[in-house]
């Protein structure tokens, strides 16, 4: 991420001197703290909501027959954690909840996942491989239907706006399993 | 269609009832149990706000900047060999760095192009099966304190290339256009 944070700087001060935009640099700088500040209110929300809702379906032992049977895959793909652990749990829990697109949902049981799997190797800054994988998948979003794009095609007069989603869907999935081929042909080729 | 969007609405609901009624038949004080899971939110927005505030500033300022607009028109020459429409560079340079403007352009896009041309089908694809990576990243990274990802942000950012062939791949097997 550092290498990534200083080269979007960099090459944002150099092009905004060369199109004479250094005004406009300024200005989105305080933009972007703006709308920082904007989306963590609204975190701020639905995190805590959403931690109060799985808290209540954990000490229900509700969580358990919800995930039970997508759980086994989620075994089958972290394969180094415990199978009694926390962690398959809330991360079955954020695939769950980015399948039906609930957004809203799946950020605040992904951190919950991430917080889960950190007690795993505590007080190390250095990511696990287990990590990586919860986040390549998560960032690849398997979605079941995307209900916004949807939307948007059957505002503008679209003749078969539901059509995108079979290929979405398969887009979705193809693009997931490549993202994992490639993380898992990384730790070979490394290792 | 209809069906499908009643259900979307109805899952929310739906489970938020069935979490406390069963909370409450099998004995837990539901109430509390909510508040003491609630209390754990502040702490995470908390930790995760520096990491969300470096990258906001970074992309709008990238976006600003013309940075955006120059690695679009750089992107324009290669993918006019393999005749993609143009409006696709824009989806994709814009779509892992920011939710929001993704749906802008895309909205852009339909308007311009059609509903049903390829552009706005291949974009619609791709919003569908991409993420925002980098606030994924920022968020989840920073909510645990990782700081050293060793090859996550490559790996990432492959993967998206990869997923936005596999979409116009897709498209053009599916609507047989272009």
């Amino acid at each position: 991420m550092n290498t990534v944070w200083v080269l979007l700087i960099v090459i944002s001060v150099f092009f905004s001197f060369l199109n004479g935009r250094l005004d406009e640099f300024t200005k989105s700088i305080f933009e972007g703290a703006k709308s920082a500040v904007e989306v963590s209110l609204f975190l701020l929300g639905i995190v805590s909501l959403w931690l109060g809702i799985t808290k209540i379906i954990e000490d229900s032992g509700l969580i358990h027959r919800l995930s039970g049977f997508f759980q086994y895959f989620v075994r089958r793909l972290f394969k180094n954690i415990p199978p009694d652990h926390p962690a398959i749990t809330s991360i079955t829990l954020n695939f769950l909840a980015n399948l039906f697109g609930l957004g809203n949902a799946a950020t605040p049981l992904g951190i919950k996942a991430m917080q889960d799997l950190k007690t795993l190797h505590p007080g190390g800054e250095t990511i696990t491989f287990e990590m990586m994988v919860f986040i390549v998948v998560n960032t690849a979003s398997i979605q079941l239907i995307p209900f916004t794009v949807i939307g948007i095609l059957a505002d503008y007069g679209s003749k078969n706006p539901s059509a995108i989603v079979l290929p979405t869907l398969l887009a979705t999935f193809l693009s997931a399993l490549f993202a994992l081929g490639i993380l898992f042909a990384v730790r070979r080729i490394l290792k | 269609m209809k069906t499908v969007s009643l259900i979307s609405q109805v899952i929310i609901p739906l489970f938020i009832l069935f979490a406390i009624l069963y909370g409450c038949i099998k004995r837990v004080r539901v109430y509390d149990c909510f508040i003491s899971g609630a209390k754990g939110g502040v702490g995470v927005v908390v930790r995760v706000f520096p990491y969300l505030l470096a990258i906001f500033v970074a992309v709008k300022a990238f976006q600003a900047s013309g940075a955006l607009e120059f690695a679009q028109e750089l992107l324009l020459g290669l993918l006019k060999v393999f005749h993609v429409p143009i409006d696709v560079v824009s989806i994709a340079l814009i779509k892992p760095l920011s939710g929001s403007a993704s749906l802008g352009v895309f909205t852009n896009i339909v308007k311009t192009n059609g509903p049903d041309s390829l552009a706005s089908l291949i974009s619609a694809v791709i919003i569908g099966s991409a993420e925002t990576t980098f606030y994924v990243l920022a968020v989840y990274l920073g909510a645990v304190g990782i700081k050293r990802t060793r090859y996550l942000v490559p790996v990432c950012v492959l993967a998206d290339l990869v997923g936005i062939i596999i979409a116009i791949g897709i498209v053009r097997f599916f609507f047989h256009l272009g």
